[in-house]
């Protein structure tokens, strides 16, 4: 990757370019292509997917205006190299960059790799490709030993222990119920299909012999994924990632992950990464309120604000254990906002397993009577729960904690 | 025709009531010169689908729209059979004692039996009597589902449409195609590397003024410059759902239905309902006081 060797003549070359698609490629036509293929470089380096049909698209876009304008060569890039609302502010970044003719692109994405590390424990940034790896350790599990672990806390596991219970998390299909769509399929019996019914008279020279059938086809229905990854969380927001990627695998379309810190981020699109470890590096890469403070409502507030659409008729799981430094004021607010949209919230919280746990933080109080299901996530076989509950697709009748009484009082 | 620049495309859309910043200036005169898709993601009620409208008003051509809904399919989107006219026709032509099959074979799949559904129609040759340039505007795309979105990137792509009993109908000067999208799920990579791509924000105070008397001749610069600071107010504050420019357009319509001349706290509390749809909104505005909101937020 080269970027252009002298910055400031950069937009009289592009322009130079742009003219050269009438007169043929001349010298200052090629030079101006390499500013121009210049730019698109640096506009990847800042983190936009910019493949050469973008770059073409650019050069077309130039083509019809005047790139000796300054906001030509802007709004040419930006309608071209842009593919959302958060490119914008990473395109605005590296158009910045290469009007000043600085060098190199501001660092947009991922910490040092040494940074992450120190956030995920070690061993589970390979346990994608980390067969061999436990293969030479001749792990000292057997099937007794893996039923044990499955009750255990996360929290209180060892090293060794801690990799085989990621692995087991990684290894959870949690399917979505399914909901019904308005697309119709072939049926038996159900109300009359006109179409095919029609068409099947018609197959037969007009003479109507059998009515057809339909029914509405179903889909999985979407699931949204909330996790609190701050300090409170810490011993337990690597197992929540790995859950999170289990259930965007199992679902990737229909199924969205957001972190919730000192800011809301969405990881969906890290991990859709067919590699467990090389979706976590990026996942945790994106998020950068790794193990700092939790404003629940706030996060809440600000989901509700862009993504509301796609928690809508969802099933909603948020994470935390509803430590709030915000206001628990916010927080049951946003909660109530989030039920009306939401088919069904549950709440996990890995405290709940505790002897003796009361929902006590002012936070969790405040949300309980929102939630459908609260439910424990301290240890696999509470994660398998909650796969099954997912699953299921009704709420059961009765849940310890009494959030279902608490919602029905209401 | 040549629309020459951005500049002369913004003059014309001003002409038919839209006011476009620049960079939309620009977007719009790209996707007509380029003829490639503009997508168009931003706020609900900031002017995405009335875009469609007026750029096919300033161009002279004739808009399609193609309304996206879960479940759409191309019989919805591209064409249909009309099966119970094809069906009539079997049995008129059995009556009237037609012999030969194969002629009346040849007859069911006539383009007369089609019914063209909105990208037909925005791709076929103009008939008698129609403009033959044409704007498609592809609304809520998002809300389709995504085995649509595969099928109208083959659409997009090369604007030919190919029906097995007809044959191909190809567009001999392809629409001016206008994507919009409300976010409510993430549209394929594929898709939006076809498109030139849009965000729109809400207009400044000054361009909001010139919309609202605008869209709304009669309208007198004060009130208008009174709604246009208090929904900018409004825009700041944490609500449920901002207002957007169809917002203040409504609020505005409703003013000038109750005869105020400026908006002041009492015409504000009457009409406050055309700005703010939530009970929760309606709340907290009232609680800061209506006085703030008619001094657009200034320190009372």
């Amino acid at each position: 990757m080269t970027g252009p060797a002298e910055p400031a003549a950069r937009t009289g070359r592009t322009g130079a370019a742009a003219r050269a698609g009438h007169a043929g490629a001349d010298v200052a036509g090629q030079a101006g292509a390499a500013a121009l293929v210049g730019f698109a470089a640096l506009a990847r380096q800042g983190g936009l997917a910019v493949a050469t049909d973008r770059t073409e698209a650019f050069a077309a876009a130039l083509d019809q205006l005047d790139p000796l304008r300054t906001e030509h060569v802007y709004w040419a890039g930006r309608l071209t190299f842009c593919a959302s609302r958060d490119d914008i502010a990473r395109y605005d970044a590296v158009f910045g960059t290469w009007l000043a003719g600085r060098p190199r692109p501001i660092p947009i994405r991922l910490p040092a790799l040494t940074e992450i590390r120190a956030a995920v424990p070690s061993a589970a940034l390979d346990t994608g490709q980390s067969d061999q790896a436990e293969g030479n350790t001749s792990l000292p599990y057997g099937a007794s030993d893996i039923e044990l672990l499955r009750y255990r806390d996360l929290a209180k596991l060892t090293e060794p222990e801690l990799a085989q219970a990621r692995l087991l998390v990684t290894l959870l299909r949690p399917v979505a119920p399914r909901r019904p769509s308005r697309r119709f399929r072939a049926a038996h019996r159900g109300p009359i299909d006109p179409h095919r019914t029609v068409r099947a008279i018609l197959r037969e020279g007009g003479e109507p012999s059998r009515l057809l059938r339909r029914r509405h086809r179903d889909r999985p229905r979407r699931i949204v994924l909330l996790l609190d990854v701050s300090g409170s969380m810490q011993a337990y927001a690597d197992t929540l990632l790995r859950f999170a990627y289990a259930t965007v695998a199992t679902h990737p379309r229909t199924v969205e992950a957001f972190t919730m810190g000192t800011r809301l981020t969405r990881v969906t699109r890290e991990l859709r990464h067919r590699e467990v470890s090389r979706a976590l590096v990026t996942a945790s890469g994106t998020i950068p309120d790794w193990c700092g403070g939790t404003r629940l409502g706030e996060q809440l507030g600000v989901f509700l604000e862009r993504w509301r659409d796609r928690a809508r008729g969802a099933i909603v799981v948020i994470a935390s254990d509803g430590w709030e430094r915000g206001g628990a004021d916010l927080l049951g607010r946003q909660m109530a906002r989030l039920q009306r949209i939401a088919h069904r919230v549950i709440w996990v919280n890995p405290h709940k397993a505790h002897t003796g746990y009361r929902p006590a933080t002012a936070g969790m109080a405040a949300a309980l009577p929102y939630v459908d299901e609260f439910v424990a996530g301290h240890s696999i076989a509470a994660y398998q729960h909650l796969v099954d509950l997912l699953g299921s697709g009704r709420a059961p009748a009765r849940v310890a904690g009494g959030a279902v009484d608490a919602r029905r009082a209401r | 025709m040549d629309l020459g620049s951005p500049d002369e495309l913004a003059r014309r859309l001003a002409d038919t009531g839209y006011l476009a910043d620049d960079g939309l200036a620009t977007a719009a005169y790209l996707a007509w010169a380029m003829r490639k898709p503009l997508f168009c993601e931003g706020e609900a009620g900031v002017g995405k689908t009335s875009l469609a409208a007026a750029l096919a008003e300033a161009t002279g051509a004739e808009l399609i729209r193609l309304q996206c809904y879960e479940g759409i399919d191309a019989s919805q989107a591209l064409y249909d059979w009309d099966f119970p006219r094809q069906l009539l026709h079997l049995r008129a032509a059995e009556a009237a004692g037609v012999a030969d099959v194969r002629t009346l074979e040849g007859e069911l799949y006539d383009r007369r039996f089609l019914i063209a559904r909105p990208l037909l129609r925005a791709i076929e040759p103009a008939g008698p009597g129609q403009a033959d340039r044409k704007v498609l505007l592809i609304d809520e795309v998002d809300r389709a589902d995504d085995e649509f979105e595969a099928f109208l990137l083959e659409v997009l792509s090369d604007f030919a449409i190919t029906v097995p009993e007809l044959g191909t109908i190809a567009a001999v000067h392809p629409p001016v195609v206008v994507v919009t999208s409300n976010r409510t799920r993430d549209v394929h990579d594929a898709l939006k590397r076809r498109c030139l791509y849009h965000w729109l924000d809400h207009p400044s105070v000054e361009r909001e003024i010139a919309i609202i008397q605008r869209r709304l001749p009669g309208i007198s610069q004060r009130l208008a410059a009174g709604i246009a600071a208090a929904t900018a107010h409004l825009r700041s504050l944490d609500l449920l759902k901002p207002p957007g420019i169809a917002e203040s357009l409504d609020w505005a319509a409703a003013l000038r239905t109750v005869q105020a001349d400026r908006l002041d706290e009492a015409a504000a509390d009457r009409t406050l309902g055309a700005v703010l749809k939530h009970k929760e909104d309606l709340e907290l505005v009232r609680g800061q006081g209506l006085d703030v909101l008619v001094a657009g937020g200034a320190a009372r």
